[in-house]
């Protein structure tokens, strides 16, 4: 909810702006934004399908039961690729986590899933490419992942 | 229209896969159908404004001054912008994507979209205080500082990639870029056309 009130509260301060300098520009910002719209639609609609399906199949009760009672390497694994593909608000994403440590896993499993969780995106893949191409998407994708994995075993080692 | 078809193609296996668990699973189907519709009421709200910030941004701000924000040349001080940019209060990864890609397409370097990108997916300070609540202050500050210093990594590795780039990676707006030297913004042309 805040976060829609910060976004809305900036478009209000800038429209405003631009609207005291120029009527013309800002009816041209409309139009881009219009454009955009347009060509970003089929992905957006995909992405949601995609969420949807991925959070209805991997419940956060489903993860928990995954990835609670594993241990060792195998469930870092686990949890790094269950992270990867889902796309879970922090809102839930860190109770949910918070629970697991508690149910005992390691340090190492519960930091591979939130890093995963943040920095790689495969529900999200389909706009991201869209706006970013195929080769950028692969390779932030890639990098996150070994990212994810380097963290949640310097965080192991550490913590 | 080969192209429609191409576009409509994730879509039509996504409605497939919708039926096939409401046959065999209908009590995921139903829950994966609450997530889509929540999510579609998010999206609804948060997408309208960013695309018309994102055209207030295209119709405002010349291209050379995100060149020099957020350019190669930008340095620290770039790096500091995008990362500051990112953990700003603004929603979820995938509103990013479409101002990473406007950002890329004037000419910010592809180290600093990483920052950008990473920081507003993995160092939000409101999500921060949820990190320090449900798994201990420890643990979130010593996430944070390993991220920023992964990212910094991964963003240089990706700039060495990228600069022996071959293919433009601005795909969004589909016309020819027009030659350099006119300094003037390919999409303000075509919008008022």
């Amino acid at each position: 909810m805040i976060t829609t009130l910060v976004i809305y509260g900036i478009l209000v301060i800038c429209l405003i702006f631009s609207l005291l300098k120029s009527k013309e520009k800002t009816l041209k910002a409309f139009k881009v934004a219009g454009q955009v719209l347009k060509k970003s639609a089929p992905s957006l609609i995909a992405v949601l399908g995609l969420v949807g399906l991925t959070l209805g199949i991997l419940s956060p009760e489903t993860i928990s039961r995954l990835l609670g009672e594993e241990a060792g390497l195998i469930g870092t694994l686990i949890a790094a690729v269950v992270g990867a593909i889902t796309l879970i608000p922090s809102l839930i994403a860190f109770p949910l986590a918070g629970s697991l440590l508690r149910a005992g896993s390691t340090v190492m499993t519960v930091a591979a899933f939130i890093t995963s969780l943040m920095m790689v995106g495969i529900v999200t893949a389909p706009m991201e490419i869209k706006y970013l191409g195929k080769r950028f998407t692969l390779m932030r994708n890639g990098f996150g992942f070994i990212a994810a994995l380097l963290l949640a075993f310097l965080m192991g080692v550490i913590l | 229209m080969k192209s429609t078809w191409k576009k409509s193609i994730p879509i039509l296996i996504i409605i497939i896969a919708f039926i096939v668990l409401a046959i065999w699973w209908p009590d995921k189907a139903e829950a994966s159908s609450r997530v889509t519709l929540d999510y579609l009421k998010e999206m609804l709200l948060i997408m309208p404004p960013v695309f018309i910030l994102m055209g207030l941004l295209e119709v405002w701000i010349p291209k050379d001054k995100i060149q020099q924000w957020l350019g190669s040349r930008s340095g620290v001080k770039g790096a500091l912008i995008s990362i500051l940019l990112g953990t700003l209060p603004t929603g979820p990864v995938y509103v990013a994507f479409p101002l990473a890609g406007y950002l890329l397409g004037q000419g910010a370097s592809v180290s600093n979209i990483i920052l950008f990108l990473g920081s507003w997916a993995a160092l939000k300070i409101p999500q921060m205080m949820l990190e320090i609540k449900f798994l201990g202050i420890g643990f979130a500050s010593l996430r944070f500082g390993l991220t920023l210093v992964l990212l910094v990594i991964m963003g240089q590795i990706m700039q060495k990639v990228f600069n022996k780039k071959t293919e433009p990676l601005w795909t969004m707006h589909e016309e020819p870029a027009p030659p350099k030297s006119k300094g003037k913004d390919p999409i303000l042309e075509t919008t008022s056309k």
